[in-house]
């Protein structure tokens, strides 16, 4: 299994998630600079939280501009599967891999907490194919600019297409409900051929041994699950 | 010489600096100084960076220690972890920035204190702060704890270090003067730890980092005099931060530290290249030459003194190998950096800087290190306080409705409407987060965590400076102890008012001896810290606020404990009696709010009896006998019981002791005490009076949502966390 960490300037969760994926694959990944131009081939990029280029401009927006991007969409065109979180996530959608647009949360305030996530029945993405869509996941989000819109066609063009993927979900718990005012509750999306996803939680930060819960692992295992098929 | 006018002693007076200074520093240079050469001698002579009011006594504290490597002097405090692993660490303030611009000063209060500690060699892992503002409902309140969260939370959330602790607190003290003082912990190997002292003659002094623009000129001297009215005025000398460059300067100073290229290394922080210049060189008893023209700038027609006392953030000096110039270029040239070689080391004692082809200062380096004045200030013999009488604190209410009360208020409430605002996961080792004891972070890839907390109780200092003094410390003690980990060193940051004015003076006197004592006892050596005088806004001083930041470690994170009661457990509590040594109601939280009766003798502060209930726990820890534990303190013994409820979402069922009053017993401060919630009662108590630690069995912790107490009165642990959560938000 071949899986790339892309590491832009600003990123800041780029060591957290190569110790998820060392954790459970047993293999160091990649770690590559955005001034690379190629890519070798991959069975996986990560695009990992922080805030590339300070999120000046707009997150996500310098970095879908970095030389490593174009290698990224060759990657992508060929049915490649890519995995962005948070800033990544930012990425991937100022890259038009991914639709719809992330706005500062509703607040106007940074959140860091725990969300409930429910995965939606109906998706269509290939890389969360293992998870049962019964069980909701806890994993914590923080981010200043998550909350997911899109325009009315767009809205219901991925709804029925399967492309929401992750949405906060209601429990008894604090962490419940929508932290960011996302329209439908969206936490994560994926592309029309389900291989490219994005999410604003964080799963390499719910790790269990030590973290409130180890549903990320469970998540990020089902993605590595899915490009070894 | 350069032909710039020679300056008189009203320039120096407008720089704070008395007759005597003035004259001390044209004895020192041999002539009159020009604008460029009196900027660094005010700024390094300022209270900020020469702490002439305060060394004396700074000098009394212990700074040695089995663990410590490195104590007060540098940038950081080092102690020792074992296996290798060194953790660096500091306090710092940026009171008067962020009161003229919350978002600004405390984002490069953030900043500025980070650098100190990778400076030294460490990766900072954690960040923890001390929040004072004003009265809660003071018109500006709002405003600032807004700007300063969100300041705080800009620049650790994007560089990327979790900001896992602190406090909050409110009082109209500080309606003109806010106090932010922040903290950061790091991370080094013991023998890779990198120290500001230049050496090698001839060799290249770099800078590198951000540009230099007029930002935070002289801002060391605006933090060394007293507030007025017109301080918003002084906007302009705040400085502005880049999260995202100070980002990319600590991976590039991280990467070349790595590559051995660095000998010797200072951030550019308070008195910027002043500061960072002048102290490489008297470090190393050498001298530096500085030619500014090739200091990057960002603005046209800087003159020397402009660029000598910007405080630009992001910045830093470095004297480095000669061979391996090139291989540091290229680090910063990856990471998009300034790398400048603007001067050389040389051997002859002076700070030398050349302008436009002309020397625009030419001074000796030891007057402005060693000569710099220092201060025995009056200071006065200290009243004995007596205690407020109980029957005047205590009021006709129920036991319930003053804990509604308690909890609801800011002084107590949640403060998760400011933590939530603060990325407290990243680099994903945090353990413990905000809302507990203290903070327990993971030392990468070890089972060993290292657990940081900040404290102090303003309201105590106050009244009695010693006894305040001894209660930072052992506040801070108590919260590392409760989840498990033994205390090892402290960093301070000392906030007073004038002290010039001799009872600000005693204050800082009495509050420093308290904590000599407490830190000897408890074996807890200071190894780093920061004063701040002048808190004062025209005339009025803030009420005194010695923060002790604390760290401590556990050799395995799984054996820490948090402050989330499991159901089915027996409630003890540790250190006290339900006699004598229980119900101090005297200037507690309960007589502010219930009884509005501020002041009176503070709870005393018994170091022995902390020692050895610290002792106690950490035994029971590592009997395995403790299922969960919290120090009592603010608010009392209730109060902490039902902190530990919202935690652990269960109830509770209490008894009240028969004798002695309710309201005193249940929201009294008295020191050294712990609720503990065990499997092991009967063990515990065994051990309790081998040891000879006074205890009371408390209650059960149920699953049950509900808190009931013996005399029948019952309360809903939803009503309970609804009135601590909205403690803030409704002012917010």
């Amino acid at each position: 299994m071949r899986i790339a960490v892309i590491v832009f300037p600003g990123s800041n969760c780029d060591r957290d998630m190569l110790v998820a994926v060392e954790k459970i694959t047993g293999r160091r990944p990649a770690l590559i600079w955005h001034k690379q131009s190629n890519l070798d081939p991959i069975d996986l990029a990560i695009l990992p939280g922080g805030f590339s280029f300070g999120d000046y401009l707009r997150c996500g927006a310098l970095a879908a501009r970095s030389p490593i991007m174009s290698a990224l969409h060759d990657h992508a065109a060929r049915g490649g599967s890519i995995l962005g979180v948070c800033n990544g996530f930012q990425i991937l959608i100022e890259s038009s891999l991914l639709p719809g647009f992330l706005l500062r949360n509703k607040e106007l305030k940074f959140i860091c907490k725990q969300t409930t996530l429910a995965l939606n029945a109906e998706s269509n993405c290939k890389l969360l194919a293992s998870l049962d869509s019964k069980k909701t996941l806890k994993i914590p989000v923080a981010h200043n600019e998550g909350s997911f819109f899109a325009d009315t066609e767009t809205l219901s063009k991925i709804e029925n297409n399967g492309q929401v993927v992750l949405r906060y979900t209601s429990d008894t718990s604090a962490y419940s409900g929508n932290p960011n005012g996302s329209l439908n509750d969206i936490a994560g999306v994926c592309s029309s051929n389900g291989k490219i996803l994005g999410m604003m939680p964080h799963p390499e930060r719910a790790m269990g041994a030590g973290h409130e819960s180890s549903d990320g692992e469970k998540l990020l295992r089902s993605v590595f699950e899915a490009i070894i098929k | 010489m350069s032909n710039e006018p020679l300056m008189k002693f009203e320039n120096a007076a407008s720089m704070g600096l008395s007759k005597e200074e003035w004259l001390d520093i044209s004895k020192h240079i041999g002539r009159l100084p020009n604008l460029c050469e009196l900027g660094i001698f005010s700024a390094m002579w300022s209270e900020h960076c020469s702490y002439k009011s305060s060394k004396k006594w700074l000098r009394t504290l212990p700074t040695e220690g089995k663990c410590v490597i490195q104590g007060p002097g540098e940038n950081a405090g080092i102690i020792d972890i074992g296996d290798g692993l060194a953790v660096i660490f500091k306090i710092e303030s940026h009171n008067h920035p962020s009161f003229i611009e919350p978002y600004q000063g405390a984002a490069t209060g953030v900043g500025g204190i980070i650098r100190d500690v990778f400076t030294m060699g460490a990766r900072p892992i954690a960040l923890l702060n001390a929040l004072r503002f004003g009265q809660i409902d003071y018109e500006k309140t709002p405003h600032l704890v807004s700007g300063v969260t969100s300041g705080i939370g800009s620049y650790g959330n994007c560089i990327g270090i979790p900001t896992v602790g602190g406090e909050v607190e409110f009082d109209s003290s500080y309606n003109g003067n806010i106090l932010v003082n922040a903290m950061a912990v790091g991370i080094a190997h013991s023998d890779r730890i990198f120290y500001s002292a230049a050496s090698g003659n001839g060799n290249p002094v770099i800078y590198v980092g951000a540009k230099t623009g007029r930002d935070g000129i002289h801002g060391a001297t605006m933090a060394s005099t007293e507030f007025n009215v017109e301080a918003e005025s002084k906007r302009p000398t705040v400085q502005v931060g880049d999260p995202f460059t100070g980002k990319l300067l600590m991976e590039a100073c991280l990467e070349l530290m790595a590559a051995n290229a660095v000998i010797a290394i200072q951030d550019m922080g308070a008195a910027g290249l002043t500061s960072s210049s002048v102290e490489m060189a008297a470090k190393g008893g050498l001298g530096m030459e500085i030619n500014l023209d090739l200091v990057p700038v960002r603005e046209a027609n800087m003159s020397a003194y402009e660029i000598m006392l910007s405080e630009s953030q992001e910045r830093m000096l470095m004297v480095i190998e000669p061979s391996q110039a090139e291989i540091a270029r290229q680090i910063f040239s990856k990471w998009d950096l300034d790398f400048m070689p603007i001067g050389l080391v040389t051997e002859t004692n002076r700070l030398v800087l050349r302008k436009d082809g002309k020397i625009a200062c030419d001074i000796p380096l030891e007057p402005l290190v060693k000569n710099a004045p220092e201060y025995d200030r009056p200071h006065l013999t200290p009243k004995i306080q007596t205690k407020t009488n109980i029957k005047d604190i205590i009021k006709d209410i129920s036991i319930l409705d003053a804990l509604r009360i308690l909890i609801g208020s800011e002084d107590l409430c949640s403060r998760r409407w400011v933590f939530e605002q603060y990325d407290s996961h990243v680099m994903a080792d945090t353990i413990i987060g905000p809302g507990g004891d203290s903070a327990l972070i993971r030392v990468h890839g070890t089972q060993k965590a290292i657990a940081l907390t900040t404290d102090c109780t303003p309201r105590y200092v106050e009244i009695d400076p010693y006894i305040g003094g001894k209660q930072a410390v052992v506040e801070a003690y108590r919260n590392i102890i409760a989840v498990g980990a033994k205390p090892l060193a402290v960093t301070n940051n000392l906030n007073f008012g004038n002290p010039e004015k001799p009872e600000i003076m005693t204050q800082l006197v009495q509050s420093i001896t308290g904590m000599k004592d407490a830190c000897n006892q408890l074996s807890t050596p200071v190894v780093s810290g920061n004063v701040s005088l002048y808190n004062e806004t025209d005339g009025k001083a803030i009420k005194p606020c010695p923060v002790i930041g604390m760290v401590g470690i556990i050799d395995d994170w799984r054996n820490a404990g948090t402050i989330a009661l499991p159901a089915n457990t027996d409630l003890v509590i540790l250190g006290q009696d339900g006699n004598v040594n229980s119900g101090w109601l005297s200037n507690s939280i309960y007589a502010k709010k219930i009884a509005k009766k501020f002041g009176g003798a503070p709870p005393p502060v018994d170091l022995n009896t902390e020692l050895k209930c610290g002792k106690f726990i950490l035994d029971c820890y590592s009997n395995k006998l403790i299922e969960a534990a919290h120090d009592i303190s603010d608010g009392g013994l209730l109060v902490a019981l039902t902190e530990m409820m919202i935690a652990g979402k269960n109830g509770a069922e209490i008894k009240l002791p028969i004798n002695i009053n309710s309201h005193s017993w249940c929201f009294g401060e008295n020191q050294s005490s712990y609720i503990v919630a065990t499997n092991e009662f009967n063990e515990i108590a065994r051990r309790s009076k081998n040891s000879q630690i006074p205890y009371i069995y408390l209650g059960r912790a149920i699953a049950a949502q509900e808190l009931k107490i013996s005399n029948g009165d019952i309360i809903s642990l939803n009503e309970l966390e609804e009135i601590y959560n909205s403690g803030l938000t409704k002012y917010l």
